[in-house]
């Protein structure tokens, strides 16, 4: 019994997935098709790369709130040295990641040696960087890139967008950190209890540094793609993503207190905001209607886990 | 027994967990006016008792009887109102409040809309004169010590009109000084009528305090006996169901020639011109009051805390450990003071807390060999024998004699020459304890060299081959085992010179 309980605890999310899938499915005729799944799927990319620097950067006990305005600045960046500079579409893009990640080292840097509040930190860095991306592009969208460059987000390998593909490998990625290499032990280690994880010989600033950074990585290549399916670097085309990115780590379990997430589950809130976004749209309900849906599935995604746990807290005193 | 004399009775209590029946039909009575000792192994039920008299915890049978009056389960405020209060070994104040408002917290008496803190404060300062306790009610908590803050939460439950006390563990915290006021304290409550549910790891506070004592193991009640007519030898026997023979192991003298620590006149983190070494197969104490240099001792050699002068030697070779890696890789391990703070991840699985310290030694390409991780985690679990069904179990489900091996796996695994032992028994039962003495004496003999710091002046005295005496961050004096004496080493430890 205890089994059943805990694995609903594990994987309940996809429940909660699978009974959206078949509500749509009902309200919806043209939901549960291919072309529509697929679609959902490069819909959600974005977030699902830039939903594994967040569950990092979770993890550890952090937040990056500059991940929206990371991803502006990519597109504005990279857009700038395409269309200005002329450069190749590839360099410019690889520059721009690792300005980002850059950018999240940085992050990580003041984080882990000035002990300010990583919500702070990251808050000031959003202001900071929408403003360059302002100074840079003036204000106006960017656009006019090599023809090659719109194949990344725009086009398929067989029937698979190519951004699903890139999500699906960089989620791989982020599994493997979590689950096989040493310093994805490292990142439960700091977010559970970091002097312990001092005195058990760990680099907590070391590893500060490499989950911004990581986290800025993501942001990077979710901006590429971005840029690259809407086909214009603009100053608004970040705005407000690492609310959603947050949102679908939340939904997934990542605790945000660190010390505790999956990306296996990770996966699920990001689908289910996509699937959320998606099926509301073919009923029709409006965009603000969907505001509210969603931040009401948030708030009771989180007030499940916070029953569970205090359950588990009164059980266990 | 007349049962209008019973004020508290506990019938049958049952409360099973997945797995675990943690109270197993437990009946327990407490007379009007006693103080009742509560003793047994952590793990045996204690709390979970207590619990029950709050409504913390729900029992799944029996009947909790109070003052003739039956419930099958309490509330919080159930409890308040029948006059049950419990100090839990966590207080529940608020440090930036007054100890006054604190003891009137939620209950605050007013004058028209405005909270009257004169009336307060009076209130509070009657409650501290008729118990003798010197506290000014207008300070803020948190500029108590623990002992000033328990003494609180004491006179909160006075306050409260409480007739029942329930005390987990009051003495744990405590500072010798602070312990005899808090005896003090419990007997003259008794005094005025309040009955004192007392639970306690220590014996002597047991035979100090107690009309009567229960005996907890597994979940069950042992037995209720009057603590006149009992002993300690035959209380522990009741407690870990089998008799030990001694406190302390013995263990052949095993000090061989190499020295693996050589300390000369090292100064850093509060510590002064500290010259020491240690051999192969030595155990060295280092004993001395709160405060007095040792564990700030423990983090310069473990590179914690950097080495502002002098120089340490591991094997002959000088090392200056900047961070906690360095050490680890030069073989030295550190078993930190508070288990819970400094050493677990609690959410992480057994398997993986043994292996935190060498993850990147059992890694290529940055990818974690499992099989040889658990396998190592196997070896020590089995070596030092580490109670539990599996290592993909949460360590946080241990019990805390359980975590502090797994703690000690952890460091065996880094396979150290020198192994710093802070408080290595704080917090755990008597049958763990005398299992990590054994464990000392093995890995002496195998030839470590432990550094082993502790309050307890029994455990150093029992345990050491040498003891080294700190006070105010310097060596005050240093005792070979035939030396060993309790008053030597107070003596040492209370030197204090005035420095300009």
């Amino acid at each position: 019994m205890n089994k059943y309980i805990e694995g609903f605890k594990r994987y309940g999310i996809y429940a909660v997935l699978a009974l959206l899938v078949v509500f749509f499915s009902i309200m919806s005729d043209t939901f549960l098709v291919p072309n529509n799944l697929f679609n959902v799927a490069r819909q959600v990319s974005m977030l699902g790369i830039a939903a594994v620097g967040m569950a990092f950067v979770l993890l550890l006990g952090g937040i990056d709130l500059s991940i929206g305005s990371q991803i502006t600045l990519v597109n504005i960046v990279a857009a700038y040295l395409m269309v200005n500079s002329g450069w190749n579409p590839i360099i410019a893009s690889i520059v721009a990641i690792l300005m980002s990640t850059t950018i999240g080292l940085f992050n990580g840097w003041i984080i882990a040696n000035l002990k300010m509040p990583p919500i702070i930190v990251t808050l000031s860095m959003l202001i900071m960087i929408e403003g360059v991306a302002y100074v840079i592009s003036k204000g106006l969208p960017i656009f006019g890139f090599p023809e090659s460059f719109s194949y990344l987000g725009q086009g398929y390998i067989g029937v698979i967008p190519i951004p699903v593909i890139i999500m699906i490998i960089i989620l791989l990625i982020g599994m493997y950190i979590l689950n096989y290499s040493y310093f994805g032990r490292y990142f439960y280690a700091v977010g559970g209890n970091e002097e312990a994880s001092n005195l058990s010989g760990i680099n907590v600033k070391r590893v500060k540094y490499l989950v911004y950074s990581f986290s800025g990585l993501f942001a990077g290549i979710a901006g590429i793609v971005m840029l690259s399916r809407t086909n214009s670097g603009q100053v608004l085309s970040g705005k407000g993503f690492e609310l959603d990115v947050l949102t679908a780590c939340v939904l997934g379990g990542v605790s945000v207190t660190g010390g505790y997430g999956r990306i296996s589950n990770v996966v699920a809130g990001v689908l289910i905001l996509g699937v959320l976004s998606n099926g509301l749209v073919l009923m029709n309900v409006s965009q603000f209607t969907q505001m509210i849906i969603k931040g009401a599935v948030l708030m009771l995604a989180v007030a499940f886990d916070s029953i569970q746990k205090n359950k588990k807290a009164v059980t266990t005193l | 027994m007349n049962s209008s004399q019973i004020l508290l009775e506990l019938k049958n209590i049952v409360k099973t967990y997945p797995g675990v029946k943690a109270l197993d039909d437990v009946t327990l009575k407490v007379q009007k006016g006693e103080v009742h000792g509560l003793v047994g192994e952590n793990g045996a039920g204690k709390s979970t008792l207590i619990k029950t008299c709050t409504g913390a915890v729900i029992p799944d049978s029996g009947k909790i009887i109070i003052d003739g009056e039956a419930f099958s389960s309490m509330t919080p405020k159930l409890a308040e109102d029948k006059g049950l209060a419990v100090i839990y070994q966590e207080f529940n104040l608020v440090g930036e409040l007054s100890v006054a408002e604190n003891i009137f917290l939620g209950r605050a008496i007013r004058k028209g809309t405005s909270i009257d803190n004169k009336a307060m404060e009076a209130e509070s300062r009657k409650i501290f004169e008729q118990f003798n306790i010197d506290i000014d009610p207008r300070k803020l908590v948190s500029e108590l010590t623990v002992g000033y803050q328990q003494l609180v939460e004491i006179a909160k439950a006075i306050s409260q009109n409480a007739n029942l006390l329930i005390m987990d563990e009051p003495s744990a915290p405590l500072t010798k000084k602070e312990a005899d006021r808090l005896y003090s304290l419990v007997k003259k409550l008794q005094e005025s009528g309040v009955t004192i549910i007392y639970i306690s790891h220590r014996m002597e506070e047991i035979f100090k305090l107690s009309d009567r004592v229960t005996v907890m193991r597994d979940g069950m009640k042992v037995d209720t006996l009057k603590t006149s007519e009992t002993n300690m030898n035959a209380l522990v026997k009741l407690m870990v169901g089998r008799e030990l023979k001694e406190t302390y192991p013995k263990r052949e003298k095993c000090i061989r020639d190499d020295i693996v620590l050589e300390l000369e006149n090292v100064s850093g983190n509060g510590v002064k011109n500290i010259s020491l070494s240690i051999k192969k197969g030595e155990v060295l104490g280092l004993a001395g009051l709160i405060g007095a240099g040792r564990t700030e001792l423990a983090e310069v050699i473990f590179g914690a805390k950097p080495i502002v002068k002098g120089t340490m030697k591991l094997n002959g070779k000088v090392i200056v450990p900047k961070t906690p890696r360095d050490a680890i890789d030069a073989g030295v391990a550190l078993v930190p003071e508070d288990r819970k703070k400094q050493g677990l991840l609690l959410e992480v699985d057994i398997k993986g807390n043994i292996s935190i310290s060498i993850l990147n030694r059992i890694s290529k390409w940055f990818t974690v060999n499992k099989s040889k991780e658990k396998e190592i985690a196997n070896h020590y679990k089995e070596a030092i024998r580490i109670k539990t069904p599996n290592l993909e179990q949460k360590i946080k489900n241990l019990s805390g004699g359980n975590q502090q091996k797994a703690i000690i796996a952890k460091w065996l695994a880094s396979e150290p020459d020198l192994i710093i032992l802070d408080e290595p028994t704080r917090g755990i039962d008597v049958g763990a304890k005398y299992e990590i003495y054994k464990l000392i004496n093995t890995l002496v003999e195998e030839g470590k060299a432990i550094l082993m710091i502790s309050s307890e002046m029994e455990e150093v005295m029992g345990m050491s081959d040498r003891i080294i005496v700190l006070s105010e961050g310097k060596i005050r004096g240093e005792l070979p085992r035939e030396q060993f004496d309790q008053e030597a080493i107070m003596s040492y430890a209370s030197i204090i010179q005035m420095e300009e």
